[in-house]
């Protein structure tokens, strides 16, 4: 059936509001963007890594999550809901339960790139029928935007702050190196699905592609970029200006791996310069100081290169 | 009746284990626990078993996965040994403060470093304030029996803890002894179902590891104390109950050739049995020696030892785990507080002893007990309190 967000949009909700996130999170974004294409009769069982999703969703005595939720610690979501899905199958298989459920991990970029990448990749490699979504805001937020491997070059964070000067190989310029890959990396597991997405629009690539993510057997991934307009500094209303300029300058390009053959999910008619996207953002401020050319060049080259290199596994 | 069969440690565990037929077991190797696992994957590839078998990347992931299990609903359980549960070390607290009920078998062995594959205590040592219950074994008969018990203890509704049941490495786990199978049925029914109250899966919404603020942290951490000091109880009569089934009774510790001793040992694990040789050999000369084994020591049951030392002179607490304090071994810290409420106190010393395998002999302890002489003869200080035996150059 055709994607409709009217309908879609109507849909109960998994985690509702009235959680303390910030507004214009798009942490909450991502997750009921990703929830909503869980059919509805199905269940859900949520593990959240420690993050700002996880301390602002589930104070106690409250809950923002309508049905299973656990959080455990901040580098093992992946292994945490590993163990929730094998006892979903020992109860299955021994005739204890009929209903279906899904098996979703939350991490951020800190909690999925970083410290919890060897959870990841054991839970992915052991094949457990599960989704992992990493909502990607590029720093440490909950902690006060710390780096991370996800963290773009020159973003200005608080373990890589900006210097009096910048020069080419020196501290002083914001982050020095470019963002990993992680998508690629998960791709190297060899699990059947994977794709990176965002919201943009009218959701529809998120949605159809987390619709494939629960319901391709075994284990999938989806990298979701999801700003934070504290860190990246631009105001709160601009969400999904930022994540439609992400994408439409290659920064953040759409596209999903199907049982190993990459697929373009959308190709911008005119690839935009990355000025662009920096421009709105403060942690990219100092990029466009007097002098500061050679930065946005370095990042210009580094997308154009990332970009050529996707569109040849896309061929 | 039960069923004599030749078996090590670590498979009279892996036995113990296939009875129970735990939904999800979340294992990593590590040396010298590994072979528990190897056991219990054949059961599974036989069909022997009907256990999700979870062969993760780490003991984080492994504790991790337990944790996810546990949490959904199901009986879980995993093993290791030393650094393996040293990784786990930031889920231990997790799994007993979210209440969640599983057991651990740990096979005891020293921490790193340097790296070191033998015997002693400092792995669940070191884990002994991270609101598990600790339960220790002095040869594979109690490894096994423990192991039945523990899933009782930690799923009484009164408790809700999970329990680490440790042997010695090698000595125990690899060593092969003649023990007391109990028939597969009666294992099932003495262990019964699992039925917790809430769980993810099936249970309706629920919330599990939520954020704790000032306003409830503390609340929920006296709740675990309290269970922890409940879990007393719960071991005595789950234990009758076993004693009942099988003709093996099991209190919190043993007492051997206490009645009128005034020289104590106090040991835990496989050294108990070397303990009691020397004990044997001095009461054959009329000498009034005895030894404590301690079996229980989470919750540690401080008033019952104190108890049964009030009558002795001098007692010497023996440690496979050094503390590095500056001032003695953890059990030895816990005994001789436990002891500071008796109106009349022994003399009460620490031996660290048998670290990385070092070989433990009935020598050792004659030596020992010689000593609880001397201190009996010329008393002792502070100074003097914490001492080692069996170490190259010191005696």
């Amino acid at each position: 059936m055709a994607y409709n967000l009217k309908k879609e949009s109507n849909k109960p909700e998994r985690l509702t509001g009235g959680h303390r996130l910030c507004a214009g999170c798009g942490a909450s974004v991502a997750v009921r963007g990703v929830l909503r294409a869980v059919n509805e009769e199905d269940k859900t069982v949520c593990g959240v890594a420690t993050c700002c999703l996880e301390v602002s969703s589930v104070l106690f005595p409250f809950t923002a999550w309508q049905e299973g939720f656990i959080h455990c610690a901040f580098e093992n979501v992946a292994a945490t809901i590993s163990g929730v899905e094998s006892n979903y199958n020992a109860l299955k298989r021994k005739g204890k339960i009929t209903d279906n459920y899904k098996f979703i991990a939350f991490g951020g970029d800190g909690g999925t790139y970083d410290i919890g990448l060897q959870s990841l990749s054991g839970a992915m490699e052991r094949g457990h029928d599960m989704v992992y979504v990493c909502y990607d805001n590029e720093a440490y937020m909950n902690t006060g935007l710390q780096r991370s491997s996800s963290t773009p070059k020159f973003a200005e964070v608080s373990t890589a702050p900006v210097g009096t000067k910048q020069a080419k190989g020196e501290m002083g310029v914001g982050k020095g190196q470019h963002k990993k890959d992680l998508t690629a990396i998960i791709v190297g597991h060899g699990v059947p699905y994977v794709a990176q997405t965002t919201f943009t629009n009218n959701f529809k690539d998120l949605h159809e592609k987390a619709y494939k993510a629960h319901y391709t057997p075994g284990p999938a991934f989806l990298n979701v970029l999801a700003p934070c307009p504290r860190g990246w500094r631009y105001p709160a209303e601009e969400l999904m200006t930022i994540t439609k300029l992400a994408v439409e300058t290659c920064i953040w390009p759409l596209y999903e791996v199907e049982d190993g053959e990459w697929k373009l999910t959308y190709e911008p008619k005119k690839k935009l310069p990355v000025e662009d996207y920096l421009k709105l953002q403060g942690r990219f401020r100092h990029l466009f100081k007097k002098g500061n050319e050679w930065m946005i060049e370095d990042l210009q080259a580094h997308v154009d290169k990332k970009w050529e290199q996707l569109l040849k596994k896309c061929k | 009746m039960g069923i004599r069969r030749l078996l090590s440690g670590n498979e009279a565990t892996a036995t113990a284990m296939k009875q129970i037929n735990p939904d999800v077991v979340a294992a990593y190797p590590i040396t010298p626990s590994t072979e528990v696992v190897h056991y219990f994957s054949q059961y599974v590839a036989d069909g022997e078993v009907d256990t999700e078998f979870v062969a993760v990347e780490s003991e984080h992931s492994a504790m991790s996965a337990c944790i996810g299990a546990s949490a959904a609903g199901g009986r879980t359980a995993t093993v290791t040994s030393a650094c393996g549960l040293a990784l786990m070390w930031e889920l231990l607290y997790v799994a007993s403060g979210q209440r969640l009920p599983m057991t651990l078998a740990v096979i005891n062995r020293a921490l790193s470093g340097p790296i070191n594959i033998n015997n002693d205590h400092s792995d669940s040592m070191g884990a002994r304030d991270s609101g598990w219950i600790q339960l220790y074994s002095e040869n594979n008969q109690e490894a096994y029996d423990n192991y039945v018990m523990s899933w009782r203890i930690s799923e009484h509704k009164d408790v809700l803890l999970p329990v680490m049941v440790c042997q010695d490495g090698f000595i125990t786990s690899h060593a092969v002894e003649n023990i007391e199978l109990i028939e597969d049925e009666k294992v099932k029914e003495f262990v019964g179902e699992f039925k917790p109250e809430r769980h993810l899966i099936d249970g309706g919404p629920l919330s599990v590891g939520p954020y704790d603020t000032p306003h409830f942290y503390f609340e929920h951490q006296y709740q675990r104390a309290q269970a922890m000091k409940r879990a007393k109880q719960v071991i005595l009569d789950v234990s009758k109950e076993f004693a009942a089934m099988t003709g093996r009774g099991y209190g919190l510790f043993e007492e051997y050739k206490m009645a009128d001793a005034e020289r104590v040992i106090v040991v835990l694990n496989s050294s108990a049995g070397t303990a009691k040789v020397a004990a044997d050999q001095l009461r054959a000369k009329g000498e009034k020696v005895g030894v404590l084994k301690l079996r229980v020591f989470r919750p540690f049951p401080h008033a019952e030892v104190a108890k049964a030392l009030s009558n002795a002179k001098a007692v010497a607490v023996m440690d496979k785990c050094d503390s590095f304090n500056g001032m003695g071994g953890p059990v030895f810290v816990d005994v001789r507080t436990a002891c500071y409420d008796l109106a009349t106190r022994p003399q009460i010393v620490n031996y660290i002893y048998g670290l990385g395998g070092r070989d433990v002999t009935v020598d050792n302890f004659l030596y020992v007990y010689e000593k609880l002489t001397e201190i009996i003869n010329s008393g002792t200080n502070t100074d003097d309190i914490y001492r080692h035996v069996g170490v190259r150059g010191v005696n």
